[in-house]
């Protein structure tokens, strides 16, 4: 009796709560009473599970439907759509509401394109392969040959704070950037600290993660943030969404479940 | 000046003065239309935004060096290996059939595949094969790519040429009591090589399009260092601005092969 009691206070309480969201982001969505969220093609983990985001597994997908949740919209009103880089930030109408990708939020972006409240503040880390010589020391990782994704924040910490000998080589995606290290065309790359803690355990043979730099190392550190077209009427809504999963530790627990491991990593200094 | 002539003339000027009017309205109506549409602004901003075109523009002209040079030291390969290929397809001994097939097969292959993906698979494929530095350099294998695929091109160029001679000069040589060799040599070559030129001019055109392709194997080029400017600006003007620099060195070249083109046909007629 007791528990029944709990459980429809609970209920009460979340209906309620979703009923007054839903009002906030009545007639804001592309499709009415639907969420599209677009995530990248290929999604990685630990970000969406399996390439898989209505799974709800993998730390973006999750936070995605508690987001959804959040915002009054059952778990299948959530549309899944793909976007790259480019679609995200072009110009014109887009065909999502919002859109999750490990996106750095800059301030040259939030002039194109609205942002989130950030849902996650990565700190950069170093992947090497076979890196038992080497130690977590700044000046080792000068001498380094260094591959970076384009489309990441991770390439002016490396010419800025790094500063290289020899210039980076530039790659498309983490699958390029992984295959010109099997075939020791660089010695080193900076990802954010979970991929690159999937690709050392997964992906990379013999990869490590040689360390972490201190979210303060680099100028601004790295803040994951959803990201809906300039001038959306949803911000206000999503940004109350995370703000409650903010307070509430729904967005703690999100991360602890899906990037627990990115603890442990030793600091750069 | 006669009545006819001065007919002809005011022909002339007719003629002139229409295509002028028709030019202008057609530059009329995009600069005046163009804008009308509600998107524009948000066009201009991230495709015209001349801040962004001075800041990135002498940069992008610096990465721009790098596809000269990459260009510069395929051009001789490529019309050494395209030659040789073109001479093996066109051995007409029996005993030399397997150097045939060969010349069939390889170009068959590297004009079936595309640039791309020939670059992927020899960039990343061949270094993976455990080769020590430098030679596992992307700029190497990336050069060897593009050098197999526009060999095969040229070869095909080279082969229409050696046939377009007719068959009397080779009948002649050999009257004249030259070898087979020395017939291939001082008489049919020359003039195939001669006919050919507007067509490969062509083709180093292309060549000089598509070494920009070797930045998906990481070479920081013109077009990656464009992609990398986008990608910290969110503004889509470097890809505008490395346009321009292309078009600066690529249509004086077409402008000459067509040139060359007009001047061997009026030779001709």
């Amino acid at each position: 009796m007791w528990k029944l009691m709990c459980t429809a206070g609970v209920m009460t309480a979340l209906l309620t709560g979703g009923a007054l969201a839903q009002s906030c982001s009545d007639g804001k969505t592309i499709t009415d009473g639907k969420l599209t969220i677009a995530t990248g093609n290929p999604a990685y983990y630990p970000w969406v599970m399996d390439d898989a985001p209505e799974s709800g597994k993998g730390f973006e997908a999750a936070v995605a439907y508690a987001l959804a949740g959040g915002m009054g919209f059952a778990a299948e009103d959530v549309v899944w759509t793909r976007t790259s880089f480019d679609q995200a930030i072009q110009p014109g109408d887009k065909d999502f509401d919002i859109n999750m990708q490990q996106f750095s939020i800059t301030e040259a972006r939030d002039r194109v394109v609205d942002f989130s409240e950030p849902y996650y503040t990565a700190p950069m880390a170093v992947l090497v392969r076979g890196g038992d010589d080497l130690s977590p020391a700044l000046d080792q990782l000068k001498a380094l040959k260094w591959g970076v994704v384009a489309s990441t924040t991770a390439l002016p910490v490396v010419t800025e704070t790094i500063a290289p000998d020899s210039s980076p080589l530039i790659y498309d995606d983490n699958a390029n950037v992984v295959e010109a290290m099997k075939a020791n065309q660089i010695d080193a790359a900076l990802f954010d600290l979970p991929t690159a803690l999937y690709l050392s355990a997964v992906v990379l043979d013999g990869g490590q993660v040689l360390g972490q730099f201190a979210p303060d190392a680099t100028s601004d550190p790295d803040h994951f943030g959803a990201l809906m077209v300039e001038g959306s009427a949803l911000k206000e809504c999503v940004d109350a969404a995370l703000g409650a999963l903010k307070s509430s530790g729904a967005l703690a627990q999100i991360e602890a479940e899906w990037l627990q491991e990115a603890t442990g990593v030793p600091l750069i200094r | 000046m006669n009545r006819r002539q001065a007919y002809e003339a005011a022909e002339r000027r007719r003629a002139l003065s229409i295509a002028a009017v028709s030019t202008l309205a057609v530059l009329a109506a995009i600069v005046l239309l163009v804008p009308l549409a509600p998107g524009w602004p948000a066009v201009r901003a991230s495709f015209f935004d001349p801040a962004v075109f001075a800041q990135t523009f002498p940069t992008l002209l610096q990465a721009f060096l790098i596809d000269v040079m990459i260009f510069a030291w395929s051009v001789p390969l490529i019309l050494v290996l395209g030659l040789a290929i073109a001479l093996a397809r066109g051995a007409r001994r029996p005993a030399f059939f397997p150097l045939r097939i060969f010349g069939a097969v390889y170009v068959d292959v590297f004009r079936g595949v595309p640039v791309v993906l020939t670059i992927y698979l020899i960039g990343f494929g061949v270094p993976g094969l455990g080769l020590p530095r430098p030679w596992n350099s992307p700029y190497i294998w990336g050069t060897v790519a593009l050098v197999l695929t526009y060999s095969a091109y040229v070869a095909e160029v080279l082969r229409s040429g050696i046939e377009s001679v007719h068959a009397s000069q080779r009948n002649a040589a050999i009257c004249l009591g030259l070898s087979e060799r020395d017939t291939m040599r001082y008489v049919i070559l020359p003039q195939a090589i001669r006919r050919v030129v507007p067509a490969n001019m062509n083709m180093l055109v292309a060549l000089q399009k598509d070494v920009a392709l070797l930045s998906f194997i990481g070479p920081v080029e013109i077009l990656r260092q464009a992609g990398i400017y986008k990608s910290l600006l969110a503004n889509f003007t470097p890809y505008v601005a490395a346009a321009v620099i292309f078009l600066i060195v690529t249509v004086p070249a077409t402008r000459y092969a067509d040139y060359l083109l007009n001047r061997d046909r009026d030779a001709r007629s």
